[in-house]
């Protein structure tokens, strides 16, 4: 019922993102028409961090409470956090290409969400090569609570390292209000998406463990 | 026995073993000479491009040799089933994280020692100096740091040694980026103030992860 308004919420907020993005939003004079990829790629490099974000969160409550709820949430959070991890690697691509030349260029958040991804993935691996579930989610939360310590180093030693992006002109004034509003609107759009896919995933995860449980009943 | 006393103990115990077995610090250092020689093929070297690529080759080279010595000093523990000799000893998890982990930077220590001055001798460079022996020592201590917490970890899966460089590598991104820009410099003779961002990093990466795997390796090995 709480997720049903949640959709609804997130389908009309994303109707408005589109509209806003493709319509509304003037066209910015230097990039010109990729620019407002920007406004896609934006919400789902914050989704990416906001995720991993719980995945640490979870599972520093699952090692200390040992309830599988956390483990549960950990584990939803990084999956729909992996989603969006890719899709900002590939928009962030589409972005490069007509801007910088090239599909690819080790400029830092690039650079540093690559290596967020790689964290992710060895937060699956470590699960799926553990003997035992339980043993998995322990590991898994150990990497997710390594991991997002990582992130502010990487993105630290990335910066220094390059530098090369446009960066964070939201926070000098330098983006016209109809572009910030349209910034805004998506990333709140995209926000309940997320939650909605959560969610969603938490359910179904309850559903397998219940469906698991009823089976071993039966045999 | 004190904390420190007990850390000493197996730190001791897995250098006592080394020095009967010689398992990893001979062999890893067999591995080093080799991929040193490999990287010669890999960049027909001539000095300029070898001044070029040379802070990058050794710590590939020097990651690769952590990956190998890290992943033995679990392997062999679970083999010999000394593990679960561990685990009943009355000692706490994080004495037996600091004693690997001690063990263990001894070991690479020694193997960087003799490879740092290989290293000058086939590549004509002065990798000898102060500040790329204190860039290699920091550098080491932040690879053990969270290398011991995931061998013990991959130790623990099916695939075992597979799961270590998976795990590994990723997190050491930060520290290896300023080790190879901290070590260029250094050689292109730049002063101690030129190297002190890098070394800012690479210091907070081993305090943070420090303190994050002594207390996360209580989980690791639980059971």
């Amino acid at each position: 019922m709480k997720n049903n308004i949640l959709l609804r919420l997130s389908f009309v907020l994303m109707l408005v993102t589109l509209y806003l993005v493709f319509l509304y939003v003037p066209t910015e004079k230097e990039m010109g028409i990729v620019q407002r990829i920007f406004y896609l790629m934006v919400p789902m490099g914050w989704l990416s961090l906001l995720a991993f974000l719980v995945v640490f969160i979870g599972s520093i409550l699952y090692l200390k409470r040992r309830e599988s709820k956390w483990d549960i949430l950990a584990h939803s959070s990084a999956e729909v956090g992996i989603v969006f991890t890719t899709l900002a690697l590939i928009t962030g691509s589409i972005w490069a290409k007509p801007i910088w030349g090239v599909w690819w260029t080790w400029e830092p958040r690039l650079t540093a969400t690559l290596v967020l991804w790689f964290i992710y993935l060895a937060y699956f691996m470590v699960r799926s090569f553990a003997t035992e579930e339980s043993r998995g989610a322990r590991f898994a939360a150990v990497v997710g609570i390594i991991g997002f310590i990582d992130i502010p180093i990487v993105a630290l030693a990335t910066t220094l390292w390059r530098g090369t992006h446009p960066g964070p002109v939201i926070f000098q004034g330098g983006v016209a209000p109809p572009m910030l509003l349209t910034l805004l609107v998506s990333i709140a759009a995209f926000t309940t998406l997320y939650f909605v896919l959560v969610i969603q995933r938490i359910s179904m995860k309850n559903d397998e463990i219940e469906i698991k449980r009823l089976g071993e009943l039966l045999s | 026995m004190n904390f420190w006393r007990k850390v000493i103990v197996i730190t001791w115990k897995d250098a006592l073993s080394e020095m009967r077995t010689r398992e990893i610090v001979f062999s890893v250092l067999v591995f080093t000479f080799l991929v040193i020689v490999i990287f010669n093929f890999a960049f027909s070297a001539s000095q300029e491009t070898i001044a070029l690529v040379a802070p990058g080759i050794i710590w590939v080279t020097f990651a690769f040799a952590g990956v190998l010595s890290l992943n033995r000093s679990f392997i062999m523990e679970k083999e010999e089933g000394c593990l679960e000799g561990l685990m009943i000893c009355p000692i706490s998890r994080e004495v037996i994280y600091v004693g690997k982990m001690l063990g263990s930077l001894l070991f690479m220590l020694i193997i960087e020692a003799i490879a740092l001055p290989i290293f000058a001798f086939l590549f004509n460079l002065p990798v000898l100096s102060l500040q790329i022996v204190a860039i290699t020592v920091l550098t080491t201590v932040g690879f053990v740091a969270v290398g011991t917490l995931f061998s013990a970890l991959a130790v623990n899966t099916k695939a075992r040694e597979m799961v270590l460089p998976i795990l590994f590598l990723p997190i050491i991104v930060p520290i290896i980026i300023s080790a190879v820009k901290a070590s260029g410099l250094a050689l292109s003779g730049e002063s101690w103030s030129g190297l002190a961002s890098w070394l800012q990093i690479i210091v907070a990466f081993d305090v943070v992860f420090l303190v994050a795997s002594f207390f996360t390796f209580a989980f690791i090995i639980e059971e």
